[in-house]
């Protein structure tokens, strides 16, 4: 069971990468990596339940904090504004 | 019986992950594929942590599992709007086959749609 989940995570992993790789404009790649950062705390979480490993599911709350942090900041580097703006 | 709903819930919530980057790959600008991309999140991976909690119940597995369920309820909406807001104001073009541009009006003078190219 946990192969096939993965596997499926895994090639939705990669259709993000393609778009990072493809994308015509800078926000397409911004957007590619949030959705990508938000996968990834999918997968430490399923992680942690099939592995049975309690910390996993603090990193999983930490990724998803530092993706909302990085996806703030590319927004505010699109709108040409300063960071501490 | 707990547990198969559990499970029926992760599989809902992978199922929408992968429409959601089918979706990434297959419109045509930023802002459709930033809409069908925010469903990999709301349905997507917060499915997957309640099926989490209803999985291992008010362990410290669960618990933590539906605090990071409420840490993504609260940052996506809010990232993928400040992410929109910043590529209208970056500049990039609307799809050409968009009917109306409200903000562009507005905010920006003028719509922001692309043109037909001949």
């Amino acid at each position: 069971m946990s192969s096939i989940i993965f596997s499926i995570l895994a090639v939705g992993g990669f259709l993000c990468l393609y778009r990072i790789y493809r994308g015509p404009s800078i926000a397409d790649r911004a957007v590619g990596v949030d959705i990508m950062g938000i996968l990834f705390v999918g997968i430490t979480a399923l992680t942690a339940l099939f592995y049975d490993l309690s910390f996993l599911m603090d990193l999983s709350i930490t990724l998803t904090l530092f993706s909302f942090i990085g996806t703030l900041a590319l927004a505010k580097y699109l709108e040409k504004r300063s960071l501490d703006d | 019986m707990i547990s198969p709903i559990g499970w029926i819930i992760i599989w809902i919530g992978i199922f929408f992950d992968i429409l959601g980057t089918v979706g990434l790959v297959r419109f045509p600008d930023v802002y459709n594929r930033l809409q069908a991309s925010t469903k990999c999140v709301t349905l997507g991976t917060l499915g997957i942590m309640i099926g989490i909690f209803l999985l291992r119940g008010f362990s410290p597995m669960g618990i933590k599992a539906l605090i990071c369920g409420a840490f993504l309820l609260l940052t996506s909406p809010v990232a993928a709007h400040a992410l929109m807001k910043g590529s209208l104001h970056f500049g990039t073009k609307l799809w050409k086959g968009t009917v109306v541009d409200k903000y562009g009006e507005e905010k920006l003078g003028g719509e922001q749609i692309e043109k037909e190219s001949k």
